[in-house]
C-alpha cells in the first residue's frame, strides 16, 4: 500500500523524522489526501523485534552517533558522548516513551507573563491561546488512547505505585493517581490491553502502550499517501536562489547519498537534530544556518529540570514488575513562588531493571555505600522528577567541528548549565519525593542525578515576534515560508508535563495549517 | 564464562596450586577458588595478574551474597591479547600501591577497607575506570547474577506481571 514517490517529485511534503511530531504529521496529512515522503535516519523495528534486556535493547534502538557536551550539568562528566537518550528507528522515541501523556496548565502557555522576569532566563509566552489546544488536545488524547481521559479506565496499580500512593497520601497530597496513559486499559480497537510486562521503555511488545511506530506509521501508508524510507539519514536541505527549500540531500540505507526534491519541508528530528540540520544546512545566502536570522537556532535548549528518588524499605516491592512509569503526583505542578522557584514538577514512578540501576543510581560511584543499595534492589521502590526548566540562551546545541559523524558532518554538541531555578526546584522535589518514601517506612532514599535526556525541547522556539524565535504559531520558520519544525524543538518554554502529548497536539494543529495553507495555493 | 574443571579434585588442584590471597589459588595457566568451586583459565595474563583482577573487581563492587566466579566472568575479558600488556601494568601499578603501604602485594592486603584505600589513591587513572566502567556491564548485565538480587528480568515470555504478581505488594 506505501506509495513509492519519485525522487524527483517536487509536489510532495518531505518529513523529516517519525517521532511523535513527524510521525503523527506524516498520517494527519496522508488522511488529508497529501503526498508525503517521510525520512527516517533508524530501521523499522516492530514489536516482535523488540527486546526485554535493558542493555540490548538500548543497543538496538538508541541514537549513538557522534554527539558531545559542556556544561556544569551532570550529565556532561558521566555520560559525555550521550546527552540525551533518545530513539533511532521509525516511530522515534515513541518506541522508547513511558507513555506519560499529560496536557499543559494554562499558565504554562504564558511563562513571561505568569513567572515575569527571572534573571538569566529567556522566558517568552507561547504565540497559543490555551483554549485553541483544547480541542487538539482532545484528538491527541483520543489517537493515543490515553487512560483517564474520553471515558477509558485508568490502569492498575502495580507493587511500586502501592507504595508511592501510601507516602503521597499519608504526606497529605490529594491529586495522586495511576496516571494518563497512552497505555490501553482495556482492549481497543483490535489492540491489546496492557500486561503489565515491564520493559516500557524498550518497545511494548504487546503494542499496548501507542507508538507512531506501529500506529501513525502504518495507517498513513495505509492511505497509499505516505512513503516512509527508514535508515534515509538526512544530511543538508537545500533552497533556491529565492529562499524557499526545494528539496534535501540524505544517505541512504546503502551509504548513497540521494536528493528528495519538495514541496514543503518538516523537519521533526528531535531538539539535537533539528537545529543541528537547519546549522548544517548554511549556504551563502544564509550564512548563519536556514531560518536563523533571530540567532536562536540551536538556542533555549530546555531538558526538563529531572533527577529520580529511590528508596529502599525493610521489605519487598519489586518495582520492575509492572508498567514502568504506573503513577503520578501532581499537587507540586502548580505554580507557586513561595516555594522557592517559579513553576512546578511532577512525580511520577519509574522503575529501572538492575542492569540500569546500577549504571544510573550514581553514575560512577562505587565500594559499600553503592553497593548496598544494589542490595537492596528487590526492596526498592522509585519515581521520576519532572518539572519546568528555564530557557536559557546559553543552552544550545550548536556544531563541533572538530567531531565528525559518520558522514563527515560536524556532531552536534550539547551545552547545558542548571539555572538556579532549575537547582532550588530539585532540591525541592528530593525533599518531597523522599518525605514520600519515609512516610512509609523508607530505611534509606537516594537523591539520583538526571539521566541522559529523554525530553529535548526549545531548539527551535515558537514566538510571536520573529525576533525572539525560530517559528510562529503553526510551526512554520519566520524566515522560510515551505519550511516547518514539527517536534519539540517548537516549545517556547517547557512546562511541567511530559511533553509528548503536546508534540503530538501540535503536530495535528500543523497539519490542519498546511492541509489548509496548501489548498488556499498559499503553499 | 569461567570453566568449572569437575575432574580436578579439590586435593588435586591445592597440590599443584599456590596460594593468592585468601580466596585464590593459582597454577600454571589458571586461577581457582580456595575451595576449588571453580576454576578458570588463563591465557594471555599471568595467573596472579588475573586473581589481582578478580579481587579488585569484588573491592569495587563488593556484594557478599555474590560469588567469586560471577567476578571472574566480569573480568574474563581481559584475557586477551589486546589487553594484556595494559592489564600487566595496570596490576603491577596496584602491587606497587601496595607495596607502599608495606604489603607483599594488594591481594596480600588482608583488610577491604585497607585495599580500597589503595584503590582510592588511583581512583583516577584510567585504568581503575576502565575497570569500573566495565564492571557496570560486566558484572550487573549478567543474567545468572540477577537472581541473586531478586531480580527477575523480562516476564513476556509468561504473558506479563500482570497474573505474576505485578500488585503482590501486602505490606502497604
Amino acid at each position: 500500500m506505501s506509495a513509492p514517490f519519485d525522487l524527483n517529485d517536487d509536489s510532495v511534503v518531505v518529513i523529516i523524522g517519525t517521532g511523535a511530531g513527524g510521525g503523527v504529521l506524516a498520517n494527519e496529512l496522508a488522511q488529508k489526501g497529501v503526498s508525503v515522503v517521510a525520512l527516517e535516519a533508524g530501521g523499522r523495528y516492530l514489536p516482535e523485534d523488540y527486546v526485554n534486556d535493558e542493555w540490548e535493547s538500548f543497543g538496538q534502538l538508541a541514537w549513538l552517533d557522534a554527539r558531545t557536551t559542556s556544561g556544569d550539568w551532570r550529565v556532561a562528566k558521566d555520560f559525555s558522548g550521550l546527552p540525551a537518550w533518545i530513539v533511532k528507528a521509525v516511530g522515534g522515541t515513541t518506541t522508547h516513551w513511558a507513555g506519560a501523556s499529560l496536557r499543559f496548565q494554562d499558565h504554562e502557555w504564558k511563562a513571561r507573563t505568569t513567572y515575569g522576569d527571572v534573571q538569566g532566563a529567556n522566558l517568552l509566552d507561547w504565540p497559543i491561546d490555551p483554549r485553541e489546544m483544547d480541542d487538539y488536545y482532545t484528538k491527541a488524547e483520543d489517537k493515543l488512547g490515553v487512560t483517564r481521559t474520553g471515558g477509558r479506565e485508568g490502569l492498575p496499580g502495580c507493587n511500586n505505585y502501592k507504595v508511592f500512593e501510601a507516602g503521597a497520601k499519608a504526606l497529605g497530597y490529594k491529586d495522586v493517581h495511576t496516571g494518563r496513559m497512552a497505555i490501553n486499559s482495556a482492549e481497543r480497537d483490535g489492540e491489546q490491553a496492557c500486561q503489565q510486562t515491564g520493559f516500557c521503555f524498550q518497545g511494548c511488545k504487546w503494542g499496548a502502550k501507542w507508538s507512531a511506530a506501529y500506529r501513525d506509521i502504518p495507517a498513513g501508508e495505509a492511505t497509499g499517501n505516505l512513503e516512509v524510507r527508514s535508515r534515509a539519514h538526512v544530511l543538508k536541505i537545500e533552497h533556491d536562489e529565492g529562499g524557499k527549500v526545494t528539496g534535501v540531500l540524505y544517505a541512504d540505507a546503502d551509504g548513497n547519498q540521494q536528493m528528495q526534491k519538495a514541496r514543503i519541508i518538516c523537519v521533526a528530528g528531535n531538539s539535537i537534530e533539528s537545529p543541528r540540520l537547519l546549522l548544517n544546512s548554511e549556504s551563502s545566502m544564509y550564512p548563519d544556518g536556514l531560518a536563523n536570522s533571530s540567532g536562536q537556532v540551536g538556542r533555549n535548549y530546555m531538558r526538563h529540570m529531572t533527577g529520580s528518588v529511590y528508596a529502599i524499605f525493610d521489605k519487598p516491592v519489586k518495582m520492575w514488575r509492572g508498567t514502568t512509569m504506573a503513577g503520578i503526583i501532581q499537587d507540586e505542578a502548580r505554580h507557586d513562588p513561595s516555594r522557592g522557584f517559579v513553576g512546578g514538577y511532577e512525580l511520577e514512578t519509574l522503575a529501572l531493571g538492575l542492569p540500569f540501576m546500577a549504571a544510573f543510581l550514581d553514575p560512577g560511584a562505587w565500594g559499600r555505600e553503592f553497593t548496598t543499595a544494589l542490595d537492596g534492589y528487590e526492596n526498592m521502590a522509585g519515581m521520576w522528577i519532572v518539572g519546568e526548566d528555564m530557557p536559557q540562551e546559553t543552552n544550545r546545541i550548536t556544531l563541533n567541528h572538530d567531531v565528525k559523524d559518520q558522514y563527515g558532518l560536524p556532531a552536534p554538541n550539547v551545552h547545558f548549565d542548571d539555572h538556579p531555578n532549575d537547582i532550588a526546584m530539585r532540591n525541592h522535589a528530593y525533599k518531597q519525593g523522599a518525605a514520600v518514601y519515609e512516610a512509609v517506612g523508607a530505611t534509606r532514599v537516594f537523591p539520583t542525578p538526571p539521566y541522559p535526556s529523554t525530553h529535548n525541547l526549545g531548539t527551535n522556539r515558537m514566538s510571536e515576534n520573529p525576533r525572539d524565535g525560530v517559528v510562529n504559531s503553526h510551526g512554520q520558520t519566520h524566515d522560510i515560508a515551505n519550511l516547518f519544525i514539527s517536534d519539540g524543538s517548537q516549545f517556547t518554554t517547557g512546562a511541567a508535563e511530559n511533553p509528548t502529548l503536546t508534540i503530538v497536539a501540535l503536530a495535528i494543529r500543523q497539519a490542519d495549517h498546511i492541509a489548509a495553507e496548501m489548498g488556499r495555493g498559499n503553499l | 564464562m569461567t570453566n568449572t574443571n569437575a575432574t580436578l579434585t579439590r586435593r588435586q588442584l591445592l597440590s599443584r596450586s599456590a596460594a593468592a590471597g585468601a580466596a585464590f589459588v593459582v597454577g600454571t595457566g589458571y586461577v581457582a577458588s580456595t575451595s576449588a568451586a571453580w576454576a578458570m583459565e588463563v591465557q594471555h595474563l599471568q595467573p596472579t595478574t588475573m586473581a589481582t583482577l578478580i579481587q579488585m573487581a569484588r573491592d569495587i563492587y563488593p556484594h557478599d551474597h555474590v560469588a567469586d566466579e560471577f567476578y571472574a566472568a566480569a573480568v574474563k575479558g581481559y584475557d586477551s591479547e589486546e589487553n594484556a600488556e595494559t592489564v600487566e601494568a595496570g596490576i603491577a601499578a596496584l602491587n606497587a600501591a601496595a607495596e607502599g603501604k608495606g604489603y607483599a602485594s594488594y591481594i596480600d592486603v588482608g583488610w577491604e577497607r585497607d585495599r580500597v584505600d589503595i584503590l582510592r589513591s588511583m581512583e583516577n587513572s584510567a585504568f581503575f575506570q576502565a575497570v569500573r566502567g566495565g564492571l557496570v556491564t560486566g558484572l550487573y548485565n549478567q543474567k545468572a547474577v540477577w537472581p541473586l538480587f531478586g531480580y527477575e528480568g523480562e516476564s513476556y515470555s509468561q504473558g506479563g506481571y500482570l497474573n505474576h504478581g505485578f500488585d503482590d505488594i501486602n505490606w502497604v
